[in-house]
Protein backbone atom coordinates (compact mmCIF):
# COMPACT_ATOMS: atom_id res chain seq x y z
CA UNK A 1 0.00 0.00 0.00
CA UNK A 2 2.52 2.55 1.12
CA UNK A 3 5.43 0.49 -1.08
CA UNK A 4 7.36 -0.08 1.74
CA UNK A 5 8.96 -3.72 0.78
CA UNK A 6 9.71 -5.33 4.21
CA UNK A 7 12.16 -7.82 3.40
CA UNK A 8 12.25 -8.67 7.35
CA UNK A 9 8.13 -9.80 7.11
CA UNK A 10 9.03 -13.52 7.30
CA UNK A 11 12.04 -13.14 10.13
CA UNK A 12 9.02 -11.18 12.09
CA UNK A 13 6.68 -13.69 11.40
CA UNK A 14 9.35 -16.41 12.69
CA UNK A 15 9.60 -13.99 15.79
CA UNK A 16 5.94 -14.93 16.51
CA UNK A 17 5.77 -18.38 15.98
CA UNK A 18 8.73 -18.18 18.60
CA UNK A 19 6.74 -15.93 20.87
CA UNK A 20 3.34 -18.86 20.47
CA UNK A 21 5.72 -21.27 21.24
CA UNK A 22 7.37 -20.41 24.61
CA UNK A 23 3.94 -18.80 25.72
CA UNK A 24 2.53 -22.51 25.12
CA UNK A 25 5.47 -24.06 26.55
CA UNK A 26 6.54 -21.62 29.58
CA UNK A 27 3.04 -20.19 29.90
CA UNK A 28 0.88 -23.16 29.16
CA UNK A 29 -1.36 -20.43 27.18
CA UNK A 30 -3.19 -22.06 24.18
CA UNK A 31 -2.09 -20.55 21.01
CA UNK A 32 -5.91 -19.07 19.72
CA UNK A 33 -5.16 -17.46 23.39
CA UNK A 34 -2.38 -16.03 22.83
CA UNK A 35 -3.94 -13.86 20.38
CA UNK A 36 -4.65 -10.70 22.83
CA UNK A 37 -0.51 -11.16 23.72
CA UNK A 38 1.10 -11.55 20.42
CA UNK A 39 -0.97 -9.25 18.07
CA UNK A 40 -0.10 -6.12 20.59
CA UNK A 41 3.27 -6.95 21.15
CA UNK A 42 3.95 -7.51 17.50
CA UNK A 43 2.15 -4.07 16.99
CA UNK A 44 4.48 -2.33 19.45
CA UNK A 45 7.24 -4.14 17.93
CA UNK A 46 6.83 -2.72 14.24
CA UNK A 47 6.08 0.74 15.31
CA UNK A 48 9.12 0.66 17.35
CA UNK A 49 11.51 -1.25 14.43
CA UNK A 50 10.01 1.48 11.57
CA UNK A 51 10.38 4.83 13.89
CA UNK A 52 13.79 3.92 15.55
CA UNK A 53 15.57 1.78 12.54
CA UNK A 54 13.76 1.91 9.45
CA UNK A 55 12.42 5.27 8.93
CA UNK A 56 16.49 7.03 10.49
CA UNK A 57 18.19 4.71 7.86
CA UNK A 58 16.24 4.57 4.62
CA UNK A 59 16.81 8.30 4.38
CA UNK A 60 13.93 8.28 2.21
CA UNK A 61 15.35 5.77 -0.50
CA UNK A 62 13.13 2.58 -1.72
CA UNK A 63 16.11 0.65 -2.30
CA UNK A 64 17.70 1.68 1.62
CA UNK A 65 14.35 0.60 2.68
CA UNK A 66 14.75 -2.97 0.97
CA UNK A 67 18.78 -3.23 2.23
CA UNK A 68 17.82 -1.90 6.27
CA UNK A 69 14.87 -4.58 6.59
CA UNK A 70 16.85 -7.19 5.00
CA UNK A 71 19.41 -6.41 7.76
CA UNK A 72 17.10 -6.35 10.26
CA UNK A 73 16.07 -9.68 8.53
CA UNK A 74 19.68 -11.66 9.04
CA UNK A 75 20.14 -9.82 12.52
CA UNK A 76 16.56 -11.97 13.67
CA UNK A 77 17.54 -15.00 12.08
CA UNK A 78 20.77 -15.45 13.49
CA UNK A 79 19.57 -14.16 17.10
CA UNK A 80 17.13 -17.03 17.02
CA UNK A 81 19.85 -19.17 15.62
CA UNK A 82 21.95 -18.57 18.42
CA UNK A 83 19.50 -18.65 21.28
CA UNK A 84 17.37 -21.23 19.90
CA UNK A 85 19.35 -23.57 18.11
CA UNK A 86 18.22 -24.58 14.39
CA UNK A 87 16.05 -27.49 15.42
CA UNK A 88 12.81 -27.67 14.69
CA UNK A 89 9.53 -27.30 17.37
CA UNK A 90 6.37 -27.78 16.85
CA UNK A 91 3.42 -27.81 19.69
CA UNK A 92 1.08 -30.72 20.46
CA UNK A 93 -2.58 -29.67 21.35
CA UNK A 94 -5.65 -31.50 21.97
CA UNK A 95 -7.13 -30.63 18.46
CA UNK A 96 -4.02 -31.17 16.14
CA UNK A 97 -5.36 -34.27 14.56
CA UNK A 98 -8.42 -33.16 14.87
CA UNK A 99 -10.61 -33.01 11.53
CA UNK A 100 -13.74 -31.56 10.57
CA UNK A 101 -16.01 -33.32 7.64
CA UNK A 102 -17.51 -30.57 5.49
CA UNK A 103 -18.87 -32.56 2.56
CA UNK A 104 -16.79 -34.64 1.51
CA UNK A 105 -13.66 -33.22 2.11
CA UNK A 106 -11.88 -33.96 5.26
CA UNK A 107 -10.42 -30.77 6.88
CA UNK A 108 -7.81 -30.34 9.98
CA UNK A 109 -9.54 -28.21 12.16
CA UNK A 110 -6.61 -25.83 12.81
CA UNK A 111 -6.51 -25.14 9.23
CA UNK A 112 -10.20 -24.10 9.05
CA UNK A 113 -9.84 -22.39 12.44
CA UNK A 114 -6.61 -20.49 10.60
CA UNK A 115 -9.05 -19.88 7.63
CA UNK A 116 -11.47 -18.41 10.22
CA UNK A 117 -8.90 -16.40 11.57
CA UNK A 118 -7.28 -15.03 8.38
CA UNK A 119 -10.89 -14.02 6.69
CA UNK A 120 -12.06 -12.13 10.00
CA UNK A 121 -7.98 -9.89 10.19
CA UNK A 122 -9.04 -9.36 6.38
CA UNK A 123 -12.43 -8.49 7.96
CA UNK A 124 -11.08 -6.12 10.12
CA UNK A 125 -8.44 -4.36 8.46
CA UNK A 126 -10.90 -3.56 5.62
CA UNK A 127 -12.93 -1.91 7.70
CA UNK A 128 -10.03 0.15 9.11
CA UNK A 129 -8.86 1.46 5.63
CA UNK A 130 -12.29 1.96 4.79
CA UNK A 131 -13.96 3.20 8.34
CA UNK A 132 -11.64 5.02 10.53
CA UNK A 133 -9.49 8.19 9.94
CA UNK A 134 -6.11 6.22 10.18
CA UNK A 135 -7.65 4.13 7.39
CA UNK A 136 -7.79 7.26 5.30
CA UNK A 137 -4.69 9.10 6.50
CA UNK A 138 -2.70 5.83 5.70
CA UNK A 139 -4.47 6.37 1.59
CA UNK A 140 -4.05 9.74 1.40
CA UNK A 141 0.21 9.23 2.40
CA UNK A 142 -0.09 5.80 -0.04
CA UNK A 143 -1.57 8.41 -3.09
CA UNK A 144 0.31 11.87 -2.04
CA UNK A 145 2.76 11.73 0.36
CA UNK A 146 3.61 15.82 0.71
CA UNK A 147 -0.27 16.59 0.15
CA UNK A 148 -0.85 14.07 3.07
CA UNK A 149 1.71 16.30 5.19
CA UNK A 150 0.11 19.55 4.14
CA UNK A 151 -2.93 19.44 5.06
CA UNK A 152 -1.43 18.04 8.79
CA UNK A 153 -1.16 14.59 8.42
CA UNK A 154 1.60 13.47 10.62
CA UNK A 155 3.46 10.93 7.72
CA UNK A 156 5.98 9.50 9.43
CA UNK A 157 3.58 8.36 12.53
CA UNK A 158 1.08 6.59 9.88
CA UNK A 159 3.85 5.17 8.04
CA UNK A 160 4.88 3.76 11.51
CA UNK A 161 1.58 2.96 11.97
CA UNK A 162 0.98 0.53 8.87
CA UNK A 163 4.19 -1.23 9.92
CA UNK A 164 3.10 -1.65 13.28
CA UNK A 165 -0.36 -3.25 11.99
CA UNK A 166 1.65 -5.18 9.31
CA UNK A 167 3.14 -7.04 12.08
CA UNK A 168 0.38 -7.17 14.23
CA UNK A 169 -0.88 -9.15 11.47
CA UNK A 170 1.76 -11.25 11.71
CA UNK A 171 1.13 -11.60 15.44
CA UNK A 172 -2.28 -13.04 14.54
CA UNK A 173 -0.58 -15.52 11.70
CA UNK A 174 1.23 -16.89 13.97
CA UNK A 175 -1.47 -17.86 16.69
CA UNK A 176 -3.45 -19.36 13.89
CA UNK A 177 -0.49 -21.02 11.88
CA UNK A 178 2.15 -22.52 15.14
CA UNK A 179 -0.89 -25.35 15.58
CA UNK A 180 -0.43 -27.14 12.38
CA UNK A 181 2.81 -25.76 11.42
CA UNK A 182 6.52 -25.60 13.17
CA UNK A 183 9.12 -23.13 13.96
CA UNK A 184 12.62 -22.71 13.64
CA UNK A 185 14.98 -20.28 12.75
CA UNK A 186 14.45 -19.97 9.03
CA UNK A 187 10.86 -20.44 8.54
CA UNK A 188 10.15 -17.19 7.71
CA UNK A 189 12.29 -17.26 4.50
CA UNK A 190 9.78 -19.31 2.43
CA UNK A 191 6.91 -17.00 3.21
CA UNK A 192 8.36 -13.46 2.48
CA UNK A 193 8.37 -14.14 -1.84
CA UNK A 194 5.04 -15.90 -1.39
CA UNK A 195 4.19 -12.68 0.39
CA UNK A 196 5.31 -10.03 -2.61
CA UNK A 197 3.77 -13.13 -4.73
CA UNK A 198 0.52 -12.44 -3.18
CA UNK A 199 0.57 -8.87 -3.00
CA UNK A 200 2.08 -7.55 -6.32
CA UNK A 201 -0.47 -10.32 -7.95
CA UNK A 202 -3.27 -8.97 -6.06
CA UNK A 203 -2.25 -5.28 -6.57
CA UNK A 204 -0.27 -2.88 -4.45
CA UNK A 205 -2.41 -1.72 -1.73
CA UNK A 206 -5.64 -3.68 -3.15
CA UNK A 207 -6.81 -5.94 -0.09
CA UNK A 208 -9.51 -7.98 -2.58
CA UNK A 209 -6.78 -7.88 -4.38
CA UNK A 210 -4.10 -9.62 -1.62
CA UNK A 211 -6.98 -11.90 -0.92
CA UNK A 212 -7.71 -13.55 -4.38
CA UNK A 213 -3.36 -13.52 -5.10
CA UNK A 214 -3.74 -15.74 -1.82
CA UNK A 215 -6.09 -18.04 -3.15
CA UNK A 216 -4.72 -17.87 -6.46
CA UNK A 217 -0.91 -18.84 -5.35
CA UNK A 218 -2.51 -21.48 -3.04
CA UNK A 219 -4.19 -23.16 -5.88
CA UNK A 220 -1.10 -22.90 -8.23
CA UNK A 221 1.31 -24.18 -5.37
CA UNK A 222 -1.09 -27.43 -5.21
CA UNK A 223 -1.33 -27.93 -9.08
CA UNK A 224 2.17 -27.40 -9.06
CA UNK A 225 3.46 -29.85 -6.43
CA UNK A 226 0.69 -32.35 -7.94
CA UNK A 227 1.74 -32.14 -11.24
CA UNK A 228 5.70 -31.75 -11.51
CA UNK A 229 6.62 -32.35 -7.95
CA UNK A 230 6.77 -31.10 -4.39
CA UNK A 231 10.28 -29.04 -5.00
CA UNK A 232 9.73 -28.31 -8.48
CA UNK A 233 6.09 -27.11 -8.22
CA UNK A 234 7.50 -24.11 -5.98
CA UNK A 235 8.35 -22.57 -9.36
CA UNK A 236 5.51 -21.84 -10.30
CA UNK A 237 5.13 -19.75 -7.59
CA UNK A 238 8.20 -17.47 -8.30
CA UNK A 239 7.23 -17.92 -12.42
CA UNK A 240 4.12 -15.97 -11.59
CA UNK A 241 6.36 -13.31 -9.87
CA UNK A 242 8.14 -12.30 -12.57
CA UNK A 243 5.95 -12.50 -14.87
CA UNK A 244 2.99 -9.88 -13.05
CA UNK A 245 6.12 -7.84 -12.56
CA UNK A 246 7.13 -7.72 -15.97
CA UNK A 247 3.99 -7.58 -17.94
CA UNK A 248 1.38 -6.06 -15.12
CA UNK A 249 2.72 -4.26 -12.44
CA UNK A 250 -0.53 -3.10 -11.47
CA UNK A 251 -1.38 -6.42 -10.49
CA UNK A 252 -4.39 -8.22 -11.77
CA UNK A 253 -6.50 -6.29 -10.01
CA UNK A 254 -5.42 -3.45 -9.36
CA UNK A 255 -5.26 0.34 -10.63
CA UNK A 256 -2.47 1.39 -13.13
CA UNK A 257 -0.55 3.78 -10.54
CA UNK B 1 47.50 7.00 -13.10
CA UNK B 2 48.25 7.39 -9.07
CA UNK B 3 44.85 5.26 -9.23
CA UNK B 4 46.52 2.57 -11.22
CA UNK B 5 49.69 2.70 -9.29
CA UNK B 6 48.08 2.38 -6.36
CA UNK B 7 46.64 -1.23 -7.98
CA UNK B 8 49.83 -2.67 -8.79
CA UNK B 9 50.94 -1.76 -5.15
CA UNK B 10 48.17 -3.69 -4.13
CA UNK B 11 48.50 -6.44 -6.34
CA UNK B 12 52.38 -6.76 -5.52
CA UNK B 13 51.61 -6.63 -1.99
CA UNK B 14 48.91 -9.04 -1.65
CA UNK B 15 51.48 -11.47 -4.31
CA UNK B 16 53.88 -11.55 -1.79
CA UNK B 17 51.77 -11.97 1.13
CA UNK B 18 52.96 -16.26 0.78
CA UNK B 19 56.44 -15.31 1.33
CA UNK B 20 55.72 -13.85 4.85
CA UNK B 21 53.35 -16.56 6.23
CA UNK B 22 53.52 -19.99 5.79
CA UNK B 23 50.56 -19.92 7.73
CA UNK B 24 47.17 -22.11 6.03
CA UNK B 25 44.84 -20.24 8.25
CA UNK B 26 45.62 -16.46 7.37
CA UNK B 27 46.08 -17.16 3.91
CA UNK B 28 42.65 -18.98 3.78
CA UNK B 29 41.57 -15.96 5.22
CA UNK B 30 43.09 -13.44 2.73
CA UNK B 31 41.41 -16.35 0.08
CA UNK B 32 38.16 -15.75 1.06
CA UNK B 33 38.15 -12.23 1.47
CA UNK B 34 38.97 -11.52 -2.41
CA UNK B 35 36.52 -14.31 -2.72
CA UNK B 36 33.77 -11.97 -1.31
CA UNK B 37 35.75 -9.01 -2.37
CA UNK B 38 35.00 -10.37 -6.40
CA UNK B 39 31.76 -10.77 -5.92
CA UNK B 40 31.16 -7.33 -4.26
CA UNK B 41 33.31 -5.31 -7.16
CA UNK B 42 31.07 -7.70 -9.61
CA UNK B 43 27.87 -6.37 -7.35
CA UNK B 44 29.18 -2.48 -7.36
CA UNK B 45 29.52 -2.60 -11.29
CA UNK B 46 25.55 -2.62 -11.70
CA UNK B 47 24.48 -1.54 -7.79
CA UNK B 48 27.23 1.30 -6.80
CA UNK B 49 27.78 2.39 -10.56
CA UNK B 50 24.36 1.79 -12.38
CA UNK B 51 22.35 2.18 -9.43
CA UNK B 52 20.34 -0.95 -10.57
CA UNK B 53 20.15 -2.92 -6.95
CA UNK B 54 20.20 -7.00 -7.48
CA UNK B 55 19.46 -9.01 -4.82
CA UNK B 56 19.90 -12.37 -6.60
CA UNK B 57 23.19 -12.01 -7.91
CA UNK B 58 23.71 -15.78 -6.58
CA UNK B 59 22.24 -16.48 -10.19
CA UNK B 60 25.33 -15.58 -12.07
CA UNK B 61 27.49 -16.80 -9.50
CA UNK B 62 25.34 -20.30 -9.20
CA UNK B 63 25.65 -20.16 -13.41
CA UNK B 64 29.70 -19.56 -13.38
CA UNK B 65 29.74 -22.21 -10.82
CA UNK B 66 27.47 -25.09 -12.24
CA UNK B 67 28.90 -24.52 -15.88
CA UNK B 68 32.49 -25.46 -14.63
CA UNK B 69 31.71 -28.35 -12.39
CA UNK B 70 29.03 -29.47 -15.45
CA UNK B 71 31.90 -29.22 -17.98
CA UNK B 72 34.46 -30.75 -15.64
CA UNK B 73 32.54 -33.58 -14.53
CA UNK B 74 30.37 -34.32 -17.11
CA UNK B 75 31.71 -33.24 -20.29
CA UNK B 76 35.76 -33.64 -18.90
CA UNK B 77 36.86 -30.38 -20.03
CA UNK B 78 39.91 -28.40 -19.01
CA UNK B 79 38.87 -26.61 -15.18
CA UNK B 80 41.02 -23.53 -17.13
CA UNK B 81 38.91 -23.64 -20.42
CA UNK B 82 35.68 -23.51 -18.29
CA UNK B 83 36.35 -20.03 -16.97
CA UNK B 84 35.42 -18.16 -20.82
CA UNK B 85 32.47 -20.71 -21.06
CA UNK B 86 31.18 -19.51 -17.69
CA UNK B 87 31.81 -16.07 -18.42
CA UNK B 88 30.09 -16.04 -21.51
CA UNK B 89 26.72 -18.27 -19.56
CA UNK B 90 27.33 -15.55 -16.93
CA UNK B 91 27.32 -12.56 -19.27
CA UNK B 92 24.38 -14.46 -21.16
CA UNK B 93 22.39 -14.73 -17.94
CA UNK B 94 22.96 -11.11 -17.54
CA UNK B 95 21.22 -10.28 -21.11
CA UNK B 96 18.76 -11.97 -20.18
CA UNK B 97 17.48 -10.96 -16.90
CA UNK B 98 18.59 -7.11 -17.92
CA UNK B 99 16.77 -7.62 -21.33
CA UNK B 100 13.48 -8.55 -19.82
CA UNK B 101 13.74 -6.06 -16.86
CA UNK B 102 14.83 -2.86 -18.24
CA UNK B 103 12.71 -3.46 -21.17
CA UNK B 104 9.70 -3.53 -18.85
CA UNK B 105 10.77 -0.48 -17.09
CA UNK B 106 11.66 -2.36 -13.88
CA UNK B 107 13.66 0.13 -10.97
CA UNK B 108 14.24 0.24 -7.53
CA UNK B 109 13.29 -2.53 -5.14
CA UNK B 110 11.27 -4.49 -7.59
CA UNK B 111 14.34 -4.65 -9.73
CA UNK B 112 16.01 -6.24 -6.56
CA UNK B 113 13.03 -8.41 -6.11
CA UNK B 114 13.13 -9.87 -9.71
CA UNK B 115 16.42 -10.22 -9.21
CA UNK B 116 15.86 -12.34 -6.16
CA UNK B 117 13.38 -14.33 -7.86
CA UNK B 118 15.27 -15.27 -10.83
CA UNK B 119 17.64 -16.86 -8.48
CA UNK B 120 15.23 -18.95 -6.74
CA UNK B 121 13.75 -20.41 -9.75
CA UNK B 122 17.23 -21.57 -10.54
CA UNK B 123 17.81 -22.97 -7.61
CA UNK B 124 14.90 -24.74 -7.99
CA UNK B 125 15.66 -25.63 -11.33
CA UNK B 126 19.15 -26.95 -10.36
CA UNK B 127 17.56 -28.70 -8.21
CA UNK B 128 15.52 -30.74 -9.89
CA UNK B 129 17.51 -30.97 -13.47
CA UNK B 130 19.54 -34.20 -13.41
CA UNK B 131 22.92 -33.07 -15.21
CA UNK B 132 23.05 -30.15 -12.30
CA UNK B 133 23.55 -33.34 -10.22
CA UNK B 134 20.30 -32.14 -8.68
CA UNK B 135 19.98 -32.05 -5.02
CA UNK B 136 22.82 -34.24 -4.69
CA UNK B 137 25.31 -31.73 -6.09
CA UNK B 138 28.10 -31.86 -8.25
CA UNK B 139 31.53 -32.82 -7.06
CA UNK B 140 34.73 -32.19 -9.24
CA UNK B 141 37.75 -34.77 -9.96
CA UNK B 142 40.70 -34.04 -7.60
CA UNK B 143 43.57 -33.33 -9.96
CA UNK B 144 46.82 -31.99 -8.83
CA UNK B 145 48.31 -29.20 -10.78
CA UNK B 146 48.31 -25.82 -11.81
CA UNK B 147 47.77 -26.86 -15.30
CA UNK B 148 44.52 -28.33 -13.79
CA UNK B 149 43.72 -25.30 -11.27
CA UNK B 150 44.33 -26.79 -8.55
CA UNK B 151 46.98 -25.83 -5.72
CA UNK B 152 48.78 -28.42 -3.36
CA UNK B 153 49.19 -25.06 -1.56
CA UNK B 154 46.95 -22.06 -0.81
CA UNK B 155 49.38 -19.43 -2.58
CA UNK B 156 48.71 -21.11 -5.91
CA UNK B 157 44.83 -19.83 -5.12
CA UNK B 158 45.72 -16.90 -3.42
CA UNK B 159 47.63 -15.45 -7.07
CA UNK B 160 44.38 -16.86 -8.87
CA UNK B 161 41.67 -14.72 -7.04
CA UNK B 162 44.23 -12.17 -6.61
CA UNK B 163 44.26 -11.77 -10.09
CA UNK B 164 40.38 -11.98 -10.82
CA UNK B 165 40.39 -8.81 -8.19
CA UNK B 166 42.71 -7.09 -9.99
CA UNK B 167 40.62 -7.54 -13.23
CA UNK B 168 37.82 -6.10 -10.89
CA UNK B 169 39.97 -3.31 -9.28
CA UNK B 170 41.01 -2.38 -13.47
CA UNK B 171 36.89 -2.60 -14.25
CA UNK B 172 36.27 -0.35 -11.35
CA UNK B 173 39.01 1.93 -12.52
CA UNK B 174 37.89 2.18 -16.32
CA UNK B 175 34.41 2.49 -15.26
CA UNK B 176 35.18 5.59 -13.16
CA UNK B 177 37.72 7.11 -16.38
CA UNK B 178 35.66 5.88 -19.37
CA UNK B 179 32.68 7.55 -21.16
CA UNK B 180 30.96 4.36 -20.98
CA UNK B 181 31.17 4.53 -16.90
CA UNK B 182 30.13 8.23 -17.05
CA UNK B 183 27.48 7.21 -19.29
CA UNK B 184 26.52 4.93 -16.18
CA UNK B 185 27.12 6.73 -13.25
CA UNK B 186 24.76 9.51 -15.05
CA UNK B 187 22.00 6.78 -15.61
CA UNK B 188 22.17 6.04 -12.04
CA UNK B 189 21.77 9.30 -10.87
CA UNK B 190 19.07 10.56 -13.39
CA UNK B 191 17.91 8.21 -15.20
CA UNK B 192 15.68 10.49 -17.40
CA UNK B 193 18.18 13.69 -17.37
CA UNK B 194 20.89 10.87 -18.73
CA UNK B 195 18.14 9.57 -21.63
CA UNK B 196 16.96 13.31 -22.61
CA UNK B 197 21.21 13.87 -22.71
CA UNK B 198 21.16 11.13 -25.28
CA UNK B 199 22.54 8.73 -23.02
CA UNK B 200 20.89 4.66 -24.86
CA UNK B 201 19.75 4.26 -21.23
CA UNK B 202 18.70 0.27 -21.86
CA UNK B 203 21.80 -0.74 -23.65
CA UNK B 204 23.93 1.28 -20.78
CA UNK B 205 22.28 -0.62 -17.78
CA UNK B 206 22.04 -3.85 -20.02
CA UNK B 207 25.76 -3.76 -20.52
CA UNK B 208 26.03 -3.49 -17.04
CA UNK B 209 24.49 -6.28 -15.78
CA UNK B 210 26.25 -8.76 -18.79
CA UNK B 211 29.77 -7.28 -17.08
CA UNK B 212 28.59 -7.91 -13.71
CA UNK B 213 27.13 -11.48 -14.53
CA UNK B 214 30.25 -12.00 -16.19
CA UNK B 215 32.59 -11.31 -13.12
CA UNK B 216 30.41 -12.83 -10.79
CA UNK B 217 30.59 -16.07 -12.89
CA UNK B 218 33.78 -15.78 -12.12
CA UNK B 219 34.01 -16.06 -8.58
CA UNK B 220 31.92 -19.22 -9.37
CA UNK B 221 34.18 -20.92 -11.00
CA UNK B 222 37.18 -19.95 -8.41
CA UNK B 223 34.57 -21.20 -5.52
CA UNK B 224 34.25 -24.42 -7.63
CA UNK B 225 38.21 -25.46 -7.97
CA UNK B 226 38.51 -23.97 -4.66
CA UNK B 227 35.94 -26.19 -2.46
CA UNK B 228 35.56 -28.94 -5.30
CA UNK B 229 32.09 -28.91 -5.08
CA UNK B 230 28.78 -27.54 -5.68
CA UNK B 231 25.25 -28.14 -4.82
CA UNK B 232 21.71 -25.67 -5.63
CA UNK B 233 21.95 -23.73 -2.24
CA UNK B 234 25.34 -23.21 -2.11
CA UNK B 235 25.33 -21.91 -5.87
CA UNK B 236 21.78 -20.23 -6.31
CA UNK B 237 20.85 -19.83 -2.43
CA UNK B 238 20.25 -16.32 -0.81
CA UNK B 239 23.68 -16.59 1.53
CA UNK B 240 25.89 -15.08 -2.15
CA UNK B 241 23.73 -12.60 -3.09
CA UNK B 242 23.80 -11.13 0.07
CA UNK B 243 27.64 -11.36 0.86
CA UNK B 244 27.55 -9.78 -3.15
CA UNK B 245 26.41 -6.35 -1.32
CA UNK B 246 27.72 -6.30 1.84
CA UNK B 247 31.42 -5.30 0.49
CA UNK B 248 30.31 -2.46 -1.26
CA UNK B 249 27.70 -1.04 0.90
CA UNK B 250 30.37 -1.54 3.83
CA UNK B 251 33.27 -0.07 1.85
CA UNK B 252 31.94 2.29 -0.35
CA UNK B 253 29.17 1.74 -2.83
CA UNK B 254 30.36 2.66 -6.51
CA UNK B 255 34.09 3.18 -5.52
CA UNK B 256 37.24 1.43 -6.90
CA UNK B 257 38.25 0.08 -3.63
CA UNK B 258 34.77 0.12 -1.48
CA UNK B 259 34.17 -3.66 -2.35
CA UNK B 260 37.85 -4.67 -1.03
CA UNK B 261 37.48 -2.54 1.43
CA UNK B 262 34.09 -3.57 2.65
CA UNK B 263 35.16 -7.47 2.71
CA UNK B 264 37.90 -7.23 4.76
CA UNK B 265 36.18 -5.25 7.48
CA UNK B 266 33.39 -7.97 7.24
CA UNK B 267 36.17 -11.08 7.54
CA UNK B 268 38.07 -9.22 10.07
CA UNK B 269 35.01 -8.65 12.34
CA UNK B 270 33.58 -11.72 11.29
CA UNK B 271 36.74 -14.03 12.26
CA UNK B 272 37.27 -11.66 15.66
CA UNK B 273 33.76 -12.59 16.56
CA UNK B 274 34.23 -16.16 15.72
CA UNK B 275 37.46 -16.32 17.88
CA UNK B 276 35.26 -14.54 21.09
CA UNK B 277 31.97 -16.33 21.29
CA UNK B 278 33.24 -19.86 18.86
CA UNK B 279 30.06 -21.52 20.80
CA UNK B 280 27.58 -19.88 19.52
CA UNK B 281 26.20 -20.72 15.55
CA UNK B 282 24.90 -17.41 13.35
CA UNK B 283 26.84 -15.01 15.41
CA UNK B 284 28.95 -13.74 13.27
CA UNK B 285 25.92 -12.88 10.57
CA UNK B 286 24.22 -10.97 13.38
CA UNK B 287 26.99 -8.57 13.35
CA UNK B 288 27.05 -8.82 9.79
CA UNK B 289 23.42 -7.83 9.78
CA UNK B 290 23.52 -5.23 12.27
CA UNK B 291 26.52 -3.44 10.31
CA UNK B 292 24.84 -3.22 6.96
CA UNK B 293 21.92 -1.61 9.15
CA UNK B 294 24.16 0.45 11.00
CA UNK B 295 25.93 1.50 7.64
CA UNK B 296 23.24 2.85 5.82
CA UNK B 297 21.87 4.65 8.78
CA UNK B 298 24.95 6.29 9.84
CA UNK B 299 27.56 6.12 6.52
CA UNK B 300 25.84 5.58 3.55
CA UNK B 301 28.45 6.45 1.94
CA UNK B 302 30.61 3.68 3.37
CA UNK B 303 33.79 3.54 5.36
CA UNK B 304 35.15 5.47 2.09
CA UNK B 305 33.02 8.64 2.45
CA UNK B 306 34.78 8.91 6.24
CA UNK B 307 37.82 9.66 4.14
CA UNK B 308 36.60 11.83 1.45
Amino acid sequence: MLHIINFAHGAALMVALYGVFFLHQKAGLDPYLSLPVMVPAMFVAGYALYRFVVAKASHGKDENILLVTLGVAIVLENVALTLWKSDTRTIETGYTFTTVAIGPAMIALPKLVAFAGAAIVAALLLAMMRGTDLGRAIRACAKERQGARLVGIDVEHVFAMSFGIGLACLGAAACFLLPAYYVNPQVGNGFVLIAFTIVVLGGMGSFAGALLGGLLVGVVESIGGLYLGESLGQIGIFLIFIAVLLFRPQGLFGARA
Amino acid sequence: MRQLAAIAAFAVAVALLPGLTGSGVVLNIAIMTLYAALLGQAWNILAGFGGQFSFGHAVFFGTGAYAAAVLQARFGWNAWATLPAALALGAAVGAFIGTLSFRYGLRGSYFALVTLAFAEVFRILANNVQFTGAGVGLMVKLQPGAAHFQFADKAGYLHVILAFVVVGLLVSWWLKHSRYGAWLQAVRDNEDSAAALGVNVFAVKLQAIMLSGALTAAAGVFYVQYFQYIDPSLAYGPAVSVEALLGPIIGGLGTIWGPILGATVLHLLGEATRGLVSSLPGVNLVVYGALLVLMIMFLPRGIIGLVK
